[in-house]
């Protein structure tokens, strides 16, 4: 029964014309016992077409994956345009790797850099907090809140980020003087604002109200994609607002928000370059301020570009990370339990790399067909 | 002073007489759909009551009234002596804070047609999620009450899956347990087998029954006539928006009256 497992179509089965079976048994010497005859009467198929296979048959027929020579062509094309970006990058000696890596690791680079993470994480935070306060007021009952918070996103998306950072720098020349007090009546505190607003502090409010704005459209689309029946079986249960808010419909709405989010933070990791407009050293300028002085343009950009790769690429592997943990309990895998068990970091790193190189970012099945 | 109806500090003949639940006019619509035209229906302390009838004839949003998921437009519902959703005073109803109407709900479980089961949180996190929450029992505590709650639902040892590794029949015997968890005075079920494969209903309407034999106070939508024959005390049937017919199971069921329940019961038998 062996050679049945193994070619079940090319061998003599129970119900086969006997004269097929004959010829293979005769066949001559020569030319080796396994080659089939090439006598020009015997058929390939060693049985007729209407003749449907056995179940035993297909039951042992090995199973091929379809081939995709596509996807084999496609990759070779890119690898090899792949490899010629890498080429001109090495041999090209106007980059100046060089000097790239005399600079890579100078001074002013590593002040600049460390002002534009935390101005990033300290943005993000505080513009996040207040974006989701703008969200939930969109979509509280209270038609007050609703107006407000309409107004405010309206207002904010459309003033550009540069108006808004020069706006809250110059606040002096516009406002001489803040005071509190009742309209065209008495003033109870006044503040001068000529010292109110340092570059930084005008870069962290104005990028920080930027921030909010735009998350908080991030955050209402998610928590419109979670099912109303889940807040209602939390009023059910007696669960107050907030908690209902913070504990069963946020974290349901994660999974729309966090893309979305990683957009904006890698963005805003970029985006707070623009605060060289008022004279604040982020990671771009200092490297501006280098190549004013030595005009070794080309190459204090690309400090600057591989600092900003590495960033985004660990940002990257951190919303993954940020994502599976939200995606627990949807599927019937379990989705926390499989990524809480101990070892294959390894693993989980080239399931980053997959979900992000285009050919093999396919389930495993898919990969059968590469073989 | 009007939880004295329910303490044991009322006479023995007014806390018989009182229903737990008294529902007064209720009148409801939707964008000039009138779903709810004036219901009168009491259910007393222990008893059950199935609420029958044709898709859209009110079942759904009446039982919504009673934990004021849906603000009805007219009429109350009464639930142990407080009005739900409403504070009297002055000749009117002012509908209560979200920190009130919080309190009124812990003493109302609910069971969805669809479960909504929360699930992003285990099972042992969606039964102890609101004792924990609204009625700071301790977490251990709460755990414990849960496993027990389990077992009583026949899922003993499932405290740590997800909503989605379960069937649905599994998953509405966890929304029971939670339900259950913060010991409320009254049960309302909506639809609780609609959404299930038919071989699954048996196991969640065999824990609804136990809990009726229990001497839990339940309002059941459902379709299952069979349950409605042989747990229910009282049977009202809805049409339009009115409760055209109500009584004992034997009663209505055997002998209805109205020929729209004789249409619908005749369809559904």
């Amino acid at each position: 029964m062996e050679p049945h497992r193994t070619f079940p179509r090319a061998r003599a089965v129970p119900d086969h014309p006997p004269h097929t079976a004959d010829a293979l048994v005769k066949a001559p010497g020569p030319r080796g016992p396994s080659d089939p005859p090439p006598s020009a009467d015997e058929p390939r198929i060693p049985r007729p077409l209407d003749v449907r296979p056995t179940d035993r048959e297909l039951l042992s027929a090995r199973l091929v994956p379809l081939r995709r020579p596509g996807q084999w062509a496609s990759a070779l094309v890119l690898l090899v345009l792949f490899a010629m970006l890498v080429h001109t990058l090495l041999t090209n000696k106007r980059f100046e790797w060089g000097t790239v890596g005399d600079y890579f690791l100078r001074g002013s680079i590593l002040h600049g850099l460390e002002l534009t993470l935390w101005l990033t994480g300290a943005v993000m935070a505080s513009g996040y907090l207040l974006g989701i306060g703008i969200a939930a007021m969109r979509l509280s009952r209270n038609p007050v809140l609703r107006a407000l918070s309409f107004g405010y996103v309206w207002l904010l998306r459309s003033v550009p980020p540069l108006v808004q950072l020069l706006f809250w720098y110059e606040l002096a020349s516009l406002y001489p003087r803040i005071s509190l007090g009742i309209p065209f009546g008495h003033e109870f505190v006044t503040v001068k604002t000529a010292h109110l607003f340092s570059g930084i502090l005008a870069a962290y409010v104005g990028l920080t109200l930027d921030v909010a704005a735009f998350s908080s459209e991030i955050v209402r689309g998610g928590i419109l994609s979670v099912d109303p029946g889940q807040a209602e079986a939390a009023q059910a249960l007696g669960l107050g607002n907030g908690r209902i808010f913070r504990r069963i419909v946020l974290p349901q709405a994660m999974p729309a928000i966090i893309p979305a989010s990683g957009n904006l933070l890698i963005g805003m990791l970029k985006a707070t370059s623009i605060v060289s407009v008022i004279a604040v050293q982020d990671l771009l300028y200092s490297a501006q301020l280098i190549y004013n002085q030595n005009f070794l343009i080309m190459p204090l950009l690309l400090v600057a570009t591989v600092w900003y790769v590495i960033l985004t690429t660990l940002l990257s592997v951190g919303q993954f990370y940020v994502e599976r943990y939200y995606a627990r309990g949807s599927g019937r895998g379990g989705g926390r339990d499989g990524g809480r068990s101990a070892g294959a970091s390894g693993r989980r790193l080239w399931q980053i790399a997959r979900g992000n190189i285009p050919l093999f970012g396919r389930t495993r099945t898919d990969l059968a067909g590469l073989s | 002073m009007t939880g004295a109806v329910t303490t044991g500090a009322a006479p023995a003949g007014e806390k018989r007489d009182r229903p737990l639940v008294r529902i007064r006019g209720l009148r409801k619509s939707f964008g000039g759909h009138l779903v709810l035209d004036g219901i009168d229906l009491d259910v007393r302390e222990g008893e059950v009551t199935v609420l029958l009838g044709p898709s859209g004839s009110g079942k759904s949003t009446l039982l919504r009234c009673v934990n004021h998921l849906e603000r009805p437009d007219a009429g109350f519902v009464e639930l142990g002596g407080e009005i739900v959703g409403y504070r009297p005073g002055r000749g009117r109803l002012h509908e209560l804070r979200a920190r009130s109407l919080t309190r009124q709900r812990a003493q109302v479980g609910m069971v969805f047609q669809q479960f909504n089961l929360f699930p992003h949180l285990t099972v042992l996190e969606n039964i102890t999620e609101a004792p924990v929450a609204v009625r700071g029992v301790p977490r251990k505590e709460a755990a414990a009450r849960a496993r027990t709650l389990l077992e009583r639902v026949g899922l003993a040892g499932r405290e740590n899956s997800y909503p989605r590794q379960m069937s649905g029949g599994q998953q509405q015997r966890v929304a029971i347990a939670r339900a259950l968890a913060m010991e409320p005075r009254l049960l309302l079920f909506d639809e609780p087998t609609s959404a299930l494969d038919p071989e699954l209903v048996g196991d969640v309407l065999a824990v609804m029954r136990d809990l009726a034999v229990s001497g839990m106070t339940m309002i059941v939508v459902t379709h299952e006539i069979g349950f409605a024959r042989e747990v229910a005390d009282t049977v009202a049937f809805l049409d339009g928006g009115r409760i055209i017919e109500s009584g004992t199971p034997a009663d209505v069921l055997a002998d209805p009256r109205h020929p729209r329940a004789r249409a619908f019961l005749s369809a559904v038998l």
